[in-house]
Order: C-alpha cells, then structure tokens, then sequence
C-alpha cells in the first residue's frame, strides 16, 4: 500500500499515534453514550424493555401454575441422584458369602397401544392413559437377571447382572454404573447362564453360554454392606416407543429361568415375591411369577431400575419449560423494540445525522449493536433469574418433582438466556440495518428466531428434520436452558417439550452467535457502501 | 365503493413491494414444503404421516409474508401520511377498510392458490418415491379426494384470513413492527407456549384456540382423532381472529384521529 501522508506522520511521531488511538477510544465510547441517550428518551422503548422482562416473568409463572401433579416422592440413589426403581422380584435371604446361578431360557416383552388423545399432533410430551389392549415388543432395556441388595427399600444399593431386550447381557449397579458382558439377545439358540456372587463387599458377576465356561463381567463394590442381603430374581421392563415417535407406552416383559441354584447360607425355606412399587407408572396387573419346579420360573415384571431422565411420567415435568415459555414472549418484544431502534432513525432520516456526526459508520452500527445487545442481555438475565425462582417454588408448591439444580447450571441458564435477548438483539439491529424497514425487519426476524421452533416441535416434520432443524437454526440457542441429567441406560423421550436438545448449551448458543456475526458483517458492509 | 376500490388497488399495484413479497411468499411456500416432503421417508411403512400436510408445510413460512404483505397495505400509509389523503378522498373509513380487504383478499387467494397448488404438485412427486404414497396405503394427493380438496381449498383460504387478521391488527394498531410483532407473535408464541405447557388439558385448549393450530387443523387428512380441533371448526376459529381484529381496527379507525 502507498503511504499516505498521514500515515507517514503517523510513523514519524508514536505520541501522536497514542493520541488518535485515545482519540479513536473516547469517540467510541461517545458513539454508545449517543447511542445509549437515543434509547433512554424515547418513553415507549423503555416500557418495552421492561414490559418484555414482566412478560418473560408473568408467563413463567402462569406457565408453572398450570403444571401441577400427584404428590411426587422421587426416590434418590446412592449417589444423590432422581432415580426410578419398580420391579418384580422373587427374593430370598442370604447370611454372608454365597451365590446364586440362573439360566434365562427366554425373555418375552408387550406393550399397551397408546390411546386415541396420547400422541398430541404438536408434539406436546406423551400423556398416560394406557389402553388396555397388549401388543407383542420387547423394550430395548427390559431387564431379566439377578438382583442383590441389602433390603427392598426404594432407592436402595445394589448389584445386578441381567439380559436386555436389545443391549446384550450388563452388569449394572448404584444406577448408574454399567458394564457390558455378552452382546445379544435371548433366544432358543442363544440361552444365558448368569452368575451374582457375593464375598463380603465386593460382588462379582459373570456370564456364560453352556454352564461350563464362564467369563466375569465386573465387580460392584457395595461398602458396607449389611451380612444379610435380599438375593433373587428380578424382572422389569420400563416404556416402550413405537419407531419414530415420542409417545411412551407402559410394557411388560416374561422371563423364564430354569437351571437356577443357590450356594450359601440362605436361612429362608422359599422364595419371596415382592412388586416393588414406586413412582414409575407401569402396568401394576403385570407383576406376576409361577415356580414349576425347584429351579424353574416364570417371571413378569414392568417398571425399571434406572436413573431418572425429564420426560418420565406426569411428575417429572421439566421446570425449564415454563422459562422456554416466558424467554420466547419476551423475545417478541424484544425483536419489536431492536427493529424499531434501528428502523425508526431510517424513518425520520436521522440516520443521516447520525452518519454526518460520525462518519465511520461501521462503528455507528457497532455502537447501536452494543447498547441494543446490553440492554436485552440485562433485561434478559435479570428477568430469568426472577423466573427461575418463581417457577421452582410453583413447581415444588404443585407438586411437581424439581431436579436438583446446581449453581453451575442455574448460572448458565441465567446468563445464557440473557446472552440469547443479547444476540438476538443484536441480530435483529443488523437485519434492521440491512432491510431499514421495520416490517420486514420484525418479520424476519420472528422467522429465524421463533419459526424455526414451530417447525422442529409444532409440525408433522420427521424426527431427523426437527433436530437437523434445532441444531442449525438461531433457535439452537434456547438449548442453553437445558440442565437435566441424560441416561445412556434409559430410553426416553429426549425432545425439548421434556427439556432435552439435541445440540449442547454452549453449542447452541454460538450458533445464534454465528448468526448474529454474519448478519452484523453483511449489515457493515452495506451500511458503508449504500447511500443512506 | 367501486372508486374505492380501484383507488386501493392502484396503491397495491404499483408499490414494487407488493410484488416482491408477493414472489416470495409464493416461492417459500413452495421450497419450504418441497424441502419438508424431500425430508420425509417411511420406507418400513406404518408411520402416521399425513401426505397433504407435509406437503403444505411451507404455509407456516408462507403465511409470515401474506402478514408482512397486508400490514404494509395499512402502516405503510400511516408511515408516509398518505393515509390523510386516503380518509380525505374518501371519507367514509370503514368503505376504505372494507375496499382494502377485498383487495387484499383477492390478491392472497390468487397468489396463495398458485402456491397451495405447486406445493401439492411437488409433494404428490415426492412423497410417493418415500414411501408415502397410495402403493403404501396412504390417501393419493389428487384432487378427486375429498380431504386433500378440502386441505387444499382450505389453506387458500387460511392464507387470505390470516392476511384480513393482519390488515385488521394493522389497522388497529398502526405501527408496523408491533403489528408485525403482534400478528406473528399470537400466530407462532401460542402453539410453542401449547408445546411447553406442563399440563395436557391447558395445552389442548390453546392449540383449540391459537389461530395457527386451529386453522391449520384444515390441512389434515389423516389421523383426525389426534386433531385438537375438527378442521372446518377450526377454520372458523381463525375466522373468528380475523373478524375480531377487522371489527377492532374498524372501530378504531373510524373514532380516531388520522
């Protein structure tokens, strides 16, 4: 490049490079406390802001209010985590060391139809009412095997090797903790012989295909653990989902054993059944059990054995939902009000006054980007944290069960919705610029920051689309109000009506950000190439 | 009422935007649902997909630009004064109002019957390759069948009502952005607000009343008894947005100052 006069000055002398840098910094703060001022005197844009930051905590609240259920008493784990915990169990005793052996012969599964108003055309999470009607289907995590815990108490430790309906043979224990044995599934050809063994602590489980050879699986180490124990047979099976679709339906799954032997101190002279009972909604008629010999069983069990994900029966509604509710009202008004910042100076032509004054004009659209993101950004945090702690104190006071929050996440919920007003806010100011009618500008702006919502929940478009839609669309952002545990080990209706986005929160909010970037660059550009 | 008539239709004419968003709408509509009908595949059959609705789900994008359209018929004037001009001439407001929407109306049910067309057209192309079509059980996409007729006609007409819902709120509201706002906010906020409702009897009267899910029970053509609403009921719900905001915007235009 050919230096410019000015430029060779400023090579000649550094103080004065400081100064005009100065200069430069002072200008633009002078460009957002204009910027800042426009905003503050017109009356109806304040009220706006603040009328969007009542609406966003209104809603919310009303929102929450509607959302009551039975009393829920959620069990919690070992590890202080929400977990669900319903089976059929055929129990005996066991004083100190010993182990019991069982061969699965077959593993058989049903599920109810879903009724007539269950699957809601717009997406809203699955309602419970079951029809009475069976239909042949094994959930894929319908459990068969052998269970040891210290007693049948809801939420209790314990060490389990079992058969799936479709994940092979697990060792799973506490919940949480999985490991994998043999893969496939139970059938004539394919017979599983399971081993619990119990030494003090430590249980060890192992897998095999004919009784004789045996490989071990994994060891579950229960601290603790009391000298008498429940051991036994357990079976449960938990919702079953057609292909495609997000409606839950109650299942039962039949287990055979035969071949099943006990070797330790088992002081009880027969077996015990139990349905264990909790929160899960399964099909209560379906615990039953048949012993036609010694070591031979029928078993039929429904429920699971799992931690417990948003979505699940009618009292784990996701107390986010009302926050989604509350963001997205408010967002309205704050696309009105960001179109309107920008689009009104177009009207009266005091955009040309504004240029005159600072010529830079990037820098103008920086300044209005800046003051327009912050105050969303503030009305946006500040209103969300009100919300949060209505919604969760409506929520609890309804009886709704609450997952736990940590602080961690509540921040990023407080802070990632304002960011999502912020950019949004911001993007609405670049379409503003670009489009300099105000109409068009609240259009599009609704079209990229709401539509795409509609279309991934509201509409009969295939799973596939909805999440290839929440994944790439501005409204991938509101995955940053998502905080509830997922479960490898549970299958469920993991949509955003139950609090699940299938983009992580940091993710989907760069994918607004990246939006609002390039809209910004492209409202840069034409700002400095167009004639006002 | 004749003059009136051609006055509006002179101003709608001649502004390039009408054209444009005219194009455009039509243009959306028909990518939107060929993209949706593209995306849709059921090749181990059995799946509850409704062929007339997917293939006119370009109407939710579509019908943004029909708001955009008929609110620039009204705050456009106010934008610019030129509404003075128009009560002048013609002083009687509500003859102004009503020569609108019959302007209005004709414009969207022409434009909107091209898209609603072309839609079914790319859909009835498409979907069948997907394994949705009438070798796999499902109703064809042709106009001998009754409930794709009336998806048809009705979404031609859901077109035109949500433009005199607009041009209503429009009047009523004067200001462009919060006309837009309001119109595309009741359209588009209530069915989410239905979707993350925790309760199911809240979130079904919601979809019963929103005017998008209510009216755009018109398109189904399978699966009925999923519907919140029965689809010619629905319409009328919608209907009856569009009538409210008209008697609104009418009643206000005609006590307020200009």
């Amino acid at each position: 490049m050919k230096p410019t006069r000015w430029a060779r000055i400023h090579d000649c002398d550094d103080g004065l490079r400081h100064h005009l840098a100065a200069r430069d910094r002072a200008g633009f703060t002078r460009l957002l406390r204009a910027e800042l001022t426009k905003f503050r005197t017109v009356r109806a844009w304040m009220i706006a802001l603040c009328a969007a930051a009542i609406v966003f905590v209104l809603l919310s609240f009303l929102s929450a209010f509607e959302s009551r259920s039975a009393n829920a008493a959620v069990p919690t784990g070992p590890g202080g985590e929400a977990v669900t915990d319903t089976y059929m169990f055929v129990h005996r005793t066991l004083a100190g060391d010993g182990t019991l052996t069982a061969r699965v012969a077959s593993l058989s599964g049903a599920h109810t139809s879903p009724s007539p108003t269950a699957g809601s055309a717009f997406g809203a999470s699955s309602k419970r009412q079951p029809g009475s009607q069976l239909h042949p289907g094994l959930a894929p995590w319908a459990k068969a095997g052998i269970l040891l815990e210290p007693g049948t108490n809801q939420g209790t430790r314990y060490a389990a090797v079992l058969v799936t309906g479709s994940h092979g043979v697990q060792m799973q224990y506490n919940y949480t903790h999985d490991s994998p044995g043999l893969a496939g599934a139970v059938g004539p050809s394919s017979r599983r012989w399971l081993r619990l063994s119990r030494a003090g602590d430590v249980i060890t489980s192992y897998v095999s295909t004919d009784g004789a050879h045996w490989t071990e699986i994994g060891t579950a180490r229960l601290a603790g653990l009391p000298r008498m124990v429940q051991i036994g047979l357990f079976v449960t099976s938990p919702d079953y989902f057609a292909a495609g679709t997000d409606d839950a339906t109650p299942s039962v799954a039949t287990a055979s054993f035969d071949q099943v032997s006990a070797r330790g101190d088992l002081p009880d002279r027969s077996w015990t059944p139990d349905a264990i009972a909790g929160l899960y909604p399964s099909l209560p008629s379906a615990s039953t059990w048949k012993q036609a010999s010694a070591g031979t069983f029928t078993i039929s069990g429904s429920g699971d054995i799992a931690p417990l994900v948003g979505g699940e029966g009618a009292a784990t509604h996701w107390s986010g939902a009302s926050i989604v509710n509350g963001t997205i009202v408010g967002l309205l008004f704050v696309i009105v009000l960001a179109s309107s910042f920008v689009t009104a100076e177009y009207r009266r032509g005091l955009i040309r006054t504004t240029l005159v004054a600072s010529p830079r004009r990037g820098r103008v659209l920086a300044a209005k980007a800046v003051v327009a993101g912050s105050l969303a950004f503030a009305a946006g945090a500040i209103a969300t944290a009100i919300a949060e702690v209505i919604t969760r104190h409506v929520f609890a006071a309804n009886g709704n069960y609450l997952f736990p929050q940590s602080g961690p996440a509540l921040a990023q919920v407080i802070i990632g919705t304002g960011l999502l007003w912020g950019l949004a806010a911001a993007l609405v100011v670049a379409l503003g610029t670009m489009l300099r009618r105000s109409a068009g500008t609240v259009a599009a702006g609704i079209a990229l920051l709401v539509l795409p919502g509609i279309l991934a929940t509201a509409t009969s478009l295939p799973a596939s689309a909805d999440s290839w839609l929440m994944r790439v669309a501005p409204t991938a952002a509101f995955a940053i109000q998502a905080t509830l545990p997922r479960s490898n080990l549970v299958t469920a209706a993991y949509i955003p009506a139950n609090g699940y986005f299938p983009i992580s929160p940091w993710a989907g909010l760069a994918v607004l950000a990246a939006y609002t970037a390039v809209a910004l660059a492209g409202a840069t550009w034409l700002l400095r190439h167009r004639d006002t | 009422v004749r003059q009136s008539l051609h006055a509006e239709w002179t101003k709608l004419r001649t502004l390039a935007s009408t054209f444009w968003l005219l194009l455009a709408a039509t243009a959306l509509t028909v990518a939107v649902s060929a993209a949706a009908a593209a995306a849709t595949r059921c090749p181990s059959g059995g799946c509850a997909d409704d062929p007339a609705k997917i293939s006119l789900t370009g109407i939710y994008l579509g019908q943004a630009i029909v708001a955009v359209l008929a609110v620039l018929a009204v705050s456009g004037e106010y934008g610019t004064g030129m509404i003075r001009l128009t009560l002048a001439a013609t002083p009687r407001r509500l003859t102004v109002l009503a020569a609108k929407a019959a302007v209005l109306t004709g414009l969207v049910l022409v434009t909107g019957a091209i898209a609603v067309f072309a839609s079914l057209l790319a859909g009835g192309l498409i979907l069948p390759g997907h394994g949705i079509g009438p070798s796999h059980g499902y109703p064809a996409i042709s106009a001998s069948d009754g409930p794709v007729l009336r998806a048809a006609f009705g979404s031609v007409l859901y077109l035109a009502l949500i433009a005199l819902l607009s041009l209503g709120a429009a009047t009523a509201l004067r200001e462009a952005a919060a006309a837009i706002g309001a119109v595309l906010g009741l359209l588009y906020v209530l069915p989410i607000i239905a979707v993350f409702a925790g309760n199911a009897t809240l979130s079904r009267h919601l979809e019963q009343i929103a005017p998008m899910t209510a009216g755009l029970a018109i398109q189904a053509t399978t699966g009925r008894s999923t519907l919140p609403i029965s689809p010619w009921a629905g319409l009328g719900v919608l209907a009856a947005w569009a009538a409210g905001a008209l008697v609104l915007g009418g009643l206000l235009l005609r006590s307020r100052d200009a």
